[in-house]
């Protein structure tokens, strides 16, 4: 074997071209194509029909039997590209092993495709049950119009279409032609199968992915190519919002296997999804791209964040929070209240800048073409992104095209945590590819990925509560202070809005007569992104917390006293709250405290909670819980603090309530990575500014839990409900920190208040 | 003239420059792109491959250094997936995004190469490599049932 002439060999396993996925849905196949959003009437059609791309469709039967079904969500380990391709195939009543599943291209037709929010299953699942049952009824009608029988005494069923009175049966790829005839029903005359007749929804499965996952040939973003692709590396301004004064690049064009060094524009006013801006360096690989970028010598204009140093601002942050903010939700009269209280508990909080940190760096392939005047005639973007249709809407006016003209295209993702719904680096692609005429590369380094990222808010939050005779507060105000998501958006936009304050401030579920749930002011000095559970990291850090400081000030054992602050059963009526809801509907997703109460109830009895005061000093036992995208957590956290103050966490017990679950085992996975996500957080997780730039530069110094780190053993508990589903993946996250942090002060008596924990000296003896 | 042999194929990589790392010679130079990036300096396990039956990071291993070893990349640890490692990751659905598992089940299987029955700490302590993801529980399990069948 020989050296394969430097061109890579690796095929495009997860490139869909809109070619190819109408060349998977060829003559002879059923397509249904249909706006199940807006209730349309779905149209069927031949290939003729379809000779245009209409990514409308969700589902095509071929001839002989194989179902297509198209995934629109990006895998990023949640296992959404399999779990709602199984919920088409259960209505559907498909035999999954003759299943196909094709990654849809971004196509703003298809709903939404943003990865994010812990929203696929509760957006989708309708949806796919539709577009499941829809095939499901024309072929059991195609099935009944060929014997002549009653449509009703038809019945798919694993594959096949069944005439329940004499047993006959046809297989799908047997109707397929029959059936493109039919009318299609419209989605009022469509039966969804009862819940007792669910195949797949709510059973085990293996992901799609998971065969080539473990023999390496999985394809992600990092491992795209195109023909003839350069591999670029980009020098970012060292500061955001830095500019380049000049560069001198004769150096780098020394380097073997450079091609070519080109400047990127950074963006004006607020980031947006643009490039930072800053010198790329195309090559003939990667290692000759970065030896190139060591080459250059660059003069920066370091711009007005130059000064960031986040000691200083971390201060500035609760002295802001010492005083009266704006205060987003009152109930009662909280101030008042306070000023006549003779005991009042106060306590102040802090979370620093956070990192997405995702395994695989951002990267992204990207082919350009243009006409003999510079204009961009074609674009087409690889990559790993959680949202294809932000890709087309950042890409699209950078090259003078409509956002829907640019094909997109999605590999598998190496995590993704939020950072990857941001598409700067594919913007950075296509810049590159237009200006060198050939498909272009981008990789971030983890030193590109730990200095440039869209970071999680650094945040003060500050708790104050009066004390009435029983040890249960009569008021409750809380002011939180942090830069705003906002501000990547709108340049100076300086407060938390009002749905990031409802991340645990504002939503806030106690029973108490008087609240005050307030918002500082913030300027942010860096890109602020949203982060896996976003502001309940530091805001349910923060209530969680006080709960448990309020309690041990009572005396009081800090279940029962959590159990009592969330006060009767009863549904909080969000609207009158003045509380969003994250968009869901107050009847199917009330926020529902006796759900909250029981999963707390049931986390406390697996763990044996009432062992609590029989612990020795160094062994400790804390509980929170959180109810966040629209599901229910409790946790409670075992740890064992050594005399030398290192942490062990031999046990996790974790109960979650997100109503209807597709796959109990993806549902597992989700919250046992969420219980080592958020201990690399608690435990170390910070990024700090000097001059403007992260001190933390790759896993050295943002460092990440380990096995030997993280717990033990995580017990996870799936509440069995049919309550329409909720978000898992970003659910898992928030009350770990609060109930790790509790368990220390427990075995140790040294409460934390700030984070991380290793920050700490836990020594005790 | 530089020649190395990954999974069984003697490669003349003359072309490359002899500081390059592995883990780009693999990835950009021969296509094999199941072995990750994830750090360039060591720290997060992601590029793990054997080298002369070891585990190594490519990430900070140069060419040079590798000059006439034997390699084997995840491509190459079984045919078809069905290492004994390969199989228990598939049984215990271990990954979650899957990026880091190629690393991870390299340093699994150099594991069980010289430690037939590990003991849970000694997993963990020889288990260093990252996993955003959070996979380590599964992982712990899916080396403790590949040992059993290593010693079947």
């Amino acid at each position: 074997m020989s050296l394969p002439n430097n061109e890579p060999t690796v095929v495009e396993r997860t490139s869909l071209s809109r070619r190819r996925f109408l060349a998977g849905a060829s003559a002879g196949s059923l397509v249904l194509m249909g706006n199940f959003a807006s209730g349309r009437t779905i149209t069927l059609g031949t290939e003729s029909e379809v000779d245009r791309f209409n990514p409308d469709f969700f589902v095509a039967i071929d001839v002989d039997g194989t179902v297509t079904i198209l995934a629109h969500r990006s895998e990023m380990g949640t296992g959404i590209r399999t779990g709602l391709p199984r919920v088409v195939a259960d209505e559907l009543e498909a035999d999954w092993n003759r299943v196909v599943i094709e990654q849809a291209p971004g196509d703003k037709r298809l709903g939404d495709q943003n990865t994010d929010g812990s929203n696929s299953i509760r957006f989708f699942f309708d949806r796919m049950r539709m577009a499941g049952a829809v095939a499901r009824t024309i072929l059991e009608r195609a099935a009944a119009k060929k014997w002549g029988v009653d449509a009703a005494d038809c019945r798919a069923e694993l594959h096949v279409v069944k005439h329940t009175q004499s047993n006959r049966t046809l297989g799908f790829g047997d109707l397929v032609e029959l059936a493109a005839d039919l009318e299609v029903p419209s989605p009022k005359e469509i039966k969804f199968k009862p819940r007792s007749q669910w195949r797949y929804i709510g059973t085990d499965f293996k992901i799609a992915d998971l065969d080539d996952i473990v023999t390496g040939k999985a394809v992600f973003g990092i491992d795209a190519r195109m023909d003839n692709q350069l591999y670029a590396v980009v020098a970012r301004p060292p500061v955001a919002g830095g500019k380049v004064v000049s560069f001198d690049a004769a150096e780098t064009r020394k380097v073997p296997g450079v091609v070519e060094v080109i400047e990127i524009s950074g963006y004006d006013g607020a980031p947006n999804f643009l490039p930072l801006g800053g010198i790329a360096v195309c090559a003939t690989s990667t290692w000759a791209a970065w030896q190139g970028r060591d080459a250059l010598s660059i003069e920066w204009d370091h711009g007005p964040n130059a000064d960031y140093d986040t000691d200083v601002y971390a201060k500035e942050l609760t002295r802001t929070t010492q005083k009266p903010c704006k205060a987003l939700r009152r109930v009662g009269d909280a101030n008042e209240t306070l000023a006549q209280s003779s005991k009042v508990v106060k306590a102040d909080y802090s979370v620093p800048h956070l990192s997405h940190a995702p395994m695989e760096t951002t990267c992204a392939v990207a082919n350009v073409t243009t006409d003999e005047t510079g204009k961009v005639t074609a674009c087409h973007v690889l990559a790993a992104t959680q949202n294809p249709q932000a890709v087309q809407q950042a890409v699209g006016p950078v090259m003078g095209m409509a956002p829907a003209d640019v094909l997109v295209n999605v590999t598998l993702l190496g995590s993704g945590f939020g950072r990857k719904s941001k598409p700067d680096y594919c913007v950075e692609a296509a810049v590159l590819s237009r200006e060198t005429g050939r498909p272009v590369h981008v990789t971030w380094t983890r030193e590109d990925d730990l200095r440039h990222d869209y970071f999680h808010a650094i945040a003060a939050v500050h708790a104050e509560a009066s004390i009435g005779e029983d040890g249960m507060p009569t008021a409750w105000i809380q002011r939180a202070a942090y830069p705003t998501i906002g501000s990547t958006f709108v340049a100076g936009a300086s407060e938390p809005a009002t749905w990031e304050a409802e991340m645990g401030l504002t939503d806030l579920p106690y029973d108490i007569p008087n609240l005050s749930l307030e918002v500082g002011q913030a300027k942010a000095k860096t890109r602020i992104g949203w982060l896996r559970s976003v502001c309940h990291i530091q805001q349910n850090f923060a209530v969680s917390s006080f709960a448990d400081e309020l309690a041990h000030e009572a005396g009081q054992d800090p279940l029962k006293y959590l159990i009592a602050l969330l006060g009767r059963d009863r549904q909080i009526n969000m609207k009158e709250a003045g509380l969003g809801n994250r968009g869901a509907s107050p009847e199917d997703y009330p926020y529902d405290v006796g759900r909250l109460k029981n999963v707390l109830r049931r986390a406390a009895d697996a763990a044996d909670w009432e062992r609590l005061g029989t612990l020795p000093k160094g062994k400790g036992l804390g509980i929170a819980c959180c109810r966040s995208f629209l599901g229910y957590t409790g946790h409670v956290v075992e740890v064992e603090v050594t005399q030398d103050g290192v942490v062990r966490i031999p046990h996790v017990w974790v109960s979650i309530d997100s109503g209807t679950v597709v796959s109990p085992d993806r549902v597992r996975s989700q919250v046992e990575g969420a219980a080592i996500m958020a201990t690399t957080q608690a435990m170390y997780g910070k990024v700090s500014f000097k001059k403007g730039r992260t001190v933390e530069t790759n896993y050295d110094g943002y460092r990440m839990s380990r096995m030997s780190d993280s717990p033990r053993e995580i017990h996870v508990d799936i509440v069995d409900s049919s309550a329409a589903p909720a978000g898992v993946g970003e659910t898992g996250v928030p009350s770990f920190a609060p109930a790790l942090c509790n368990a220390i002060f427990n075995a140790t008596g040294k409460r934390i208040r700030d984070l991380p924990i290793n920050d700490h000296d836990l020594k005790w003896s | 003239m530089t020649k190395i042999t990954v999974n069984g194929n003697e490669i003349d990589v003359a072309e490359v420059s002899e500081e390059t790392p592995l883990l780009w010679v693999l990835r950009d130079h021969l296509g094999l792109t199941g072995t990750k990036y994830g750090c360039g300096v060591s720290e997060c396990g992601a590029c793990t491959v054997h080298v002369d039956g070891e585990p190594v990071q490519s990430c900070v291993t140069t060419l040079s250094e590798v000059e006439g070893s034997d390699i084997t990349t995840i491509e190459g640890l079984s045919e078809d997936g069905s290492h004994p490692v390969q199989k228990a990751w598939k049984e215990h659905s271990v990954p979650q995004c899957g990026y880091c598992q190629a690393g991870q089940i390299m340093m699994a299987a150099a594991l069980l190469e010289s430690n037939k029955d590990p003991s849970d700490d000694e997993i963990d302590s020889h288990m260093w490599n990252i996993c955003r993801c959070g996979t380590y529980n599964r992982i712990r399990e899916a080396i403790k049932d590949a040992a059993k069948e290593v010693n079947q």
